[in-house]
């Protein structure tokens, strides 16, 4: 892998450029592989990345039916925080902040994490009630947080317009939450994952899960049958697909979720702003338009699009609370197919089939938790049991009654 | 925005509607003999197909009545609608769990 630095950048510069290598190879499928991982986003990629560099698996495949980082990878809103209320969700949250933290170091990959803050409005008592007791929860988990009043938000966004239909009454802080460049992550992972010998091969769908004895030997694709040892399905929306073809059940519903950017401005919204009552949540990015999010929309959905009147909703209360953006264009809108669990977490361990692995569920917040999610999977693969950080969050808890109901708590627009 | 057809009522706009999920998941009777796993699979475990998908909606800022529905969950369009209790349209068939109260 060609370094980037300073020193690279600038050696470069005297040969045009034209002297970067390519950042990831595009080779043919081998026979075999010790892992083969289905789903090239930033979980999968993630998951080869740290198989190949914690575990020391050499040969691992990533298959991707489209081209890596095409899903939801590319489709969310980039935000990363930590904040979750419970226990077993808050730990895993926070293990994928601390990559993140030196995300950008460890993989040579300038992924422009930034720390720039995430606020939860809060617009009733019992929103305030609920923010102080997940703030309060956070700080005992060692996550920062805080609760910041009316006016401390209108110092940090002087235009925000508090007295809204549903006024702002405050909000809860996470200083370390931010924003990242969601492409930079699939990008960079791919690129680190490729130096340590990870085959990624794209436009390859995987058709079949082969199993003999109620134990996976690998996977039908496109460009043919893989043998492999072990096998992990990071499908996020197509998790439920990708499952049945090894004939197991999922609690999961895919829902369309929709995004849009605005036309690109001055630089103008300080922080991340969410709005889990009136289902908003707006950001700038670093090239200048505003990224805002919408709420799911009500039906299952592998569109990859939703229902107008879910981001007019949207709309509507992002112009409510900032009264000067209601001239703003939008540039674009999208959708998402998101893995919605019943209990809005993940499910990240073994499955009944010996060798298959699975990790989806993330629903609506899958990107922040990329890194972790990764570490975590790459774990349970090559350990064949899982971390303790997913210990908990298995797909026995489905049926054992042990859920960890981030609903609400999580303060995401469901 | 989707148009939906109520059985009773006609066409309407979607935000009139409400999604209620799966259609035809029949509550077990012998609940006392049931295991873990029979549980967990009746109350979490869905289909979530990519295709034609059996429904079941509310007209609920309409006349308030639920109805089956057959949706392509790739395009979005309503394959076929019926009231419950109605023996489902032919297209239905192969997509409506046999033995449920469709």
């Amino acid at each position: 892998m060609q370094k980037f630095s300073i020193w690279s950048l600038l050696r470069n510069s005297m040969s045009y450029h034209e002297g970067w290598q390519k950042q990831w190879r595009s080779p043919e499928p081998q026979r075999e592989y010790d892992v083969v991982v289905i789903g090239a986003g930033g979980h999968g990629l993630a998951t080869a990345y740290y198989l190949a560099k914690e575990h020391g698996v050499r040969n691992i495949a990533v298959v991707e039916k489209g081209y890596l980082g095409g899903g939801n990878t590319a489709r969310n809103t980039t935000i990363v925080r930590s904040n979750y209320l419970w226990d077993e969700s808050t730990a895993l949250y926070e293990k994928a902040m601390k990559l993140w933290e030196g995300l950008s170091q460890d993989i040579n990959y300038n992924v422009m994490f930034s720390q720039r803050g995430v606020m939860n409005l809060g617009h009733s008592l019992q929103d305030m009630r609920d923010i102080e007791r997940r703030v309060t929860a956070n700080r005992l988990n060692g996550v920062d947080g805080e609760v910041v009043s009316p006016a401390q938000i209108k110092e940090m966004i002087p235009f925000i317009n508090l007295n809204t239909r549903y006024p702002v009454l405050g909000a809860s802080l996470q200083r370390r939450g931010g924003v990242a460049r969601h492409d930079a992550v699939a990008w960079g992972f791919a690129r680190a994952a490729d130096a340590h010998g990870v085959d990624i091969i794209q436009q390859c769908e995987v058709t079949g899960i082969r199993r003999d004895g109620g134990a996976v030997v690998g996977v039908e694709t496109a460009k043919g049958f893989i043998k492999a040892k072990k096998v992990a399905i990071v499908a996020a929306g197509h998790s439920s697909v990708v499952a049945d073809m090894a004939g197991i059940r999922l609690p999961i519903e895919c829902r369309p979720l929709q995004a849009l950017v605005s036309e690109p401005l001055k630089p103008i919204f300080p922080n991340v702003v969410m709005s889990n009552a009136i289902h908003a949540y707006i950001s700038q990015s670093d090239k200048g338009d505003l990224v805002i999010g919408a709420g799911v929309d009500q039906y299952a959905g592998y569109g990859q699009r939703g229902s107008y009147h879910t981001i007019e909703h949207t709309l509507q209360a992002i112009v409510e609370m900032f009264p000067l953006f209601s001239r703003v264009r939008m540039n674009r809108q999208w959708g998402g197919i998101v893995d919605i669990s019943p209990d809005a977490c993940p499910i990240i361990g073994l499955t009944p089939v010996k060798g298959l692995y699975i990790n989806c569920g993330w629903g609506t917040g899958g990107f922040k938790a990329t890194p972790g999610s990764g570490w975590v999977m790459a774990h349970t693969v090559a350990q064949d049991r899982p971390h303790a950080l997913n210990e908990a969050l298995c797909l026995d808890r489905f049926y054992s009654g042990h859920l960890i109901d981030e609903h609400g708590a999580a303060g995401v627009a469901h | 925005m989707l148009q939906i057809t109520c059985p009773w009522c006609g066409t309407r706009a979607e935000t009139e509607f409400t999604c209620g999920g799966e259609g035809g998941i029949v509550r077990p009777t012998a609940t006392e003999t049931m295991t873990d796993a029979q549980w967990g699979d009746y109350v979490f475990m869905r289909k979530n197909p990519k295709g034609v998908h059996h429904e079941q909606w509310r007209h609920s800022s309409g006349c308030g009545r639920w109805f089956n529905a057959l949706r392509d969950t790739v395009s979005y369009r309503f394959e076929a609608v019926w009231k419950i209790g109605e023996v489902p349209p032919a297209a239905a068939a192969g997509h409506v769990r046999s033995g449920g109260a469709a």
